[in-house]
């Protein structure tokens, strides 16, 4: 089949061929942004913190009048405040066990530094930027984070101090990637200083992974640096990770409440204070997947418009050219033949679309990517969506190129 | 002739009732999924406070020097003790306050019954008619209670209705951190967003209320630390809360009221003087670097608006696009086709203007059709923005009778442009030509 009349045809409608290819352009450009910012989310959504998120929970609470911590002897005041409830949270029957923590990956709310190689740095500057984890022995147990190299915390490291004191740990342990950001050929017993400080810190231990909390853009740079350290951080609010015994999760969100009351009643615990890590997950990605279901609908609209447009479009045109059909039948063109003229046409038009797609889609991306914090587009998403735009189009030429093979060929002897 | 042309529409939508449910079902996804998404934008950018927020501005310092300066040289977002302290004494501007965000617990009276937290800032007298701060009961304090550091509070009505079943508590006192605060005013509801007085902490929106505000300085006084953010460029010197305050790490939003272009261009001109006394004292070592912006401009600064919106209200716009675009390809075949019935008309006598007027009303029952449908579908929209969006966002977006006129508008807008080109077609229609080869 040449394409010669084909192009012929389609220059008697001008403008519907032109409407079709400007919408199926729009198309492609909008579906592959679209689905690109999807696939970004869903990725983000799907990476590991590196805690082992079953059975964990976290206990938020804030006692009520409790020292200020500016007056000497309140660190140790609320320190022991703080003993009585790990005790009291240590003995319940579905816990396995408990760390005193000032935050947990995805939280809203951190502790972030510098590390630096050598003493004194500035402590916006250093080597690396690094998230703080503060706890105690239980903390690489409870969290469920696995340890690489080195040793865990032991009961002798932990120290404890008022949370707006300063003063850096003499050891810690770091994540995989902070190690080999700050020493490539093996961090255990290396030496560090924290906050641009004097002191200096000792490795003593690596783990493989642990995300940072916060999911905003702002901690894209140091995702995965995270440094422990063996201290309890002693304010007038606590928070507490607690690892249940399999299955016994409900249980002890439950439990947990009456619990802590019963340690000590002037203390704040609402609704918001007993959280499951799935709730704490489900929160921090909330805007990643509605945004994701947004742009998913929207996909799904668009295409769900153009397969109709096509269909409206090329059934228009079957009417309009059912006597020429029938005078194409009458000569010997067979039924498929008609069949393939119009999934020819739809795929030159669609074609032309794609391509002037390519570039609206390429052009969306750049001016996002100017805009917004987006991504470079991957060539294999342009690639994919050109590939879904043509078999679109076929898709929803199909049954109006049907309807048109059907034409009979006396339709040509029979006057209009 | 109207009526007329509403029959001949009626009856030609009628004979292609495929073509027809399409089109008002692609303008319906089209203006819902755009205005779903504008209900959100328009929540997230409103001005929060219009009628003043040209007469807001946020000072800025820049009190740690290039080091701490972002990769565009702006100075801190917030402002250290020291520095707010300077410029709540100078007291410059007509109305001042610098403000820092608490979260005390509050033990409500009554046996049995458990402590509550309360979230809210500490800040100066003058905060309250800066930011209009609407009153059911009482009013905000004087500046003789910021001097005497007084225990008083001003509470939020739903605070108001938790603690005291919402009568007038003006006298009454509350227990904060175990000591008793005098409530000298109740607020009206009030809750704007996005929080602009206190951006950098609250991130711009927040799904929590605000319950209570204190006076500074007894805030300080009595050790009542920030909730929010604290950035240092260096770690403090000193520990506690009051190493704190003794260092340059930055806590505190400050905001004041400059009424005219003279008090502005006199406000900024102090606060370089005040830079180039810090300089030349020795505490700065580097030139003036301040900014005082509007309201507007801070919140634009600050990124208020999250790019999620607006790059979703953007892909939406595209989707309405490709959805006009394939109605006026589909109104194209649709009149064209009729190009007989056309020929006809204008052969008998039809003007141009009477073929655009029929196939105008025609495109604009289509387009109020689609609106109808977009009507219904933004308002599932906008019901379900509730489990997709953050909490704190969703909350604010809502269909109102403004949302409804626009988009029925839009709507019919929207189609009557797609149908202009294929209406202009019709009228350009040869009636010989028609007429001939039938």
């Amino acid at each position: 089949m040449t394409l010669h009349p084909m192009i012929a045809a389609l220059r008697k409608h001008k403008a519907g061929v032109v409407l079709i290819a400007l919408q199926i352009a729009l198309t492609l450009a909008i579906v592959c942004n679209a689905v690109f910012i999807i696939g970004q989310r869903v990725q983000r959504v799907n990476r590991p913190t590196g805690l082992d998120e079953s059975n964990l929970m976290l206990v938020t609470q804030q006692w009520v009048g409790a020292p200020s911590g500016d007056q000497p002897g309140d660190v140790d005041k609320l320190d022991s405040l703080q003993q009585a409830d790990l005790a009291a949270l240590r003995n319940m029957p579905d816990v396995a066990s408990v760390v005193p923590i000032n935050s947990l990956p995805l939280l809203n709310s951190s502790w972030n530094g510098s590390a630096a190689l050598k003493p004194g740095t500035d402590l916006r500057g250093g080597n690396a930027r690094t998230t703080y984890y503060f706890g105690d022995e239980h903390m690489l147990k409870t969290l469920g984070v696995k340890l690489v190299a080195g040793r865990a915390f032991t009961a002798a490291d932990v120290q404890h101090r008022g949370f707006r004191d300063q003063g850096e740990p003499p050891i810690a342990i770091v994540t995989q990637a902070l190690a080999d950001k700050l020493f490539p050929q093996g961090a255990v017993g290396k030496v560090m200083y924290l906050d641009g400080s004097g002191t200096p810190t000792t490795i003593i231990g690596v783990v493989q992974r642990l995300q940072v909390p916060g999911t905003g853009s702002w901690t894209n740079g140091f995702v995965w640096n995270a440094t422990l350290e063996p201290v309890r951080l002693n304010a007038n609010f606590s928070r507490y990770a607690i690892r249940t015994k399999p299955g016994r999760l409900q249980a002890v969100m439950k439990a947990v409440t009456p619990v802590l009351y019963g340690v000590n009643p002037m203390r704040v615990l609402d609704d918001d204070s007993v959280k499951s890590f799935a709730d704490i997950r489900a929160e921090a990605y909330r805007a990643d997947v509605g945004m994701a279901v947004l742009m998913g609908v929207v996909c799904l609209i668009l295409i769900g418009v153009t397969a109709a447009g096509i269909v409206g479009l090329t059934s228009f045109w079957v009417g309009q050219r059912h006597r020429q059909i029938g005078v194409r039948r009458a000569l010997g063109a067979r039924k498929v033949d008609i069949l393939h003229y119009f999934q020819t046409e739809n795929l030159l038009i669609a074609g032309i679309g794609a391509v002037i797609g390519v570039l609206l889609a390429i052009g969306l991306n750049l001016w996002l990517m100017h805009h917004y914090e987006m991504d470079r587009l991957p060539v294999l998403y342009v690639i994919a969506g050109v590939a879904a735009v043509l078999v679109l189009g076929q898709a929803a030429v199909f049954a109006p190129a049907r309807r048109a093979s059907n034409v009979p060929p006396v339709v040509a002897t029979r006057s209009v | 002739m109207f009526s007329y042309y509403l029959q001949l529409a009626l009856r030609s939508l009628k004979r292609s009732p495929g073509l027809t449910v399409l089109m008002v079902l692609a303008i319906g996804f089209g203006v819902a999924a755009s205005m779903t998404t504008y209900s959100v934008f328009r929540a997230v950018s409103g001005d929060p406070i219009p009628w003043k927020s040209s007469k807001l501005f946020v000072p800025q310092i820049d009190m740690w020097g290039p080091k701490g300066r972002s990769d565009n040289g702006e100075p801190p977002d917030a402002m250290d003790y020291a520095d707010a302290m300077a410029l709540q004494r100078a007291h410059r501007a007509k109305l001042q306050s610098a403000m820092y965000q608490v979260s005390p617990s509050v033990v409500p009276t009554g046996a049995g019954k458990h402590p509550i937290n309360v979230s809210g800032h500490a800040v100066y007298s003058e905060f309250f008619p800066m930011v209009d701060a609407p009153f059911r009961y009482g009013s905000g304090w004087g500046d003789d209670a910021d001097r005497q550091r007084a225990a008083v509070v001003v509470i939020s009505s739903k605070l108001n209705e938790k603690l005291f079943g919402g009568a007038n508590s003006v006298g009454r006192s509350v227990s904060i951190e175990g000591k008793d605060y005098r409530v000298v005013g109740v607020l009206d509801d009030w809750n704007p967003q996005p929080r602009f007085y206190d951006v950098v902490n609250t991130g711009g929106f927040s799904s929590g209320n605000e319950d209570v505000f204190l006076p500074f300085e007894r805030a300080i006084d009595v050790g009542m630390p920030n909730d929010g953010n604290t950035n240092c460029s260096e770690i403090p010197a000193e520990s506690g809360f009051v190493g704190l305050q003794h260092s340059s790490c930055v806590w505190l939003a400050y905001m004041v009221e400059l009424d005219d272009a003279a008090a502005v261009s006199a406000y900024r001109q102090y606060l370089d003087g005040y830079a180039r006394d810090q300089q030349q004292a020795g505490r700065f070592g580097w030139a003036p670097n301040n900014r005082l912006r509007s309201l507007p401009d801070w919140l634009d600064s600050e990124k208020v608006v999250p790019s999620d919106t607006k790059v979703s209200l953007l892909v939406a716009l595209g989707l309405l696009i490709v959805c006009l675009v394939n109605t006026a390809g589909l109104l194209l075949a649709k009149f064209l086709r009729r190009s007989s019935e056309i020929g006809v008309r204008r052969a008998l006598g039809a003007q141009r203007t009477a073929i655009y007027a029929q196939f105008l009303t025609e495109a604009g029952i289509i387009g109020l059709a689609g609106g109808v449908l977009g009507l219904l579908l933004t308002g599932v929209g906008v019901a379900s923005v509730s489990w997709v969006l953050p909490k704190d966002i969703a909350s604010l977006a809502r269909l109102d009778a403004p949302l409804l006129v626009l988009t029925l508008l839009v709507a019919t807008a929207a189609t009557l442009l797609a149908g202009l080109y294929p209406t202009f077609r019709a009228s350009r229609v040869q009636p010989a030509w028609q007429l001939k080869s039938n």
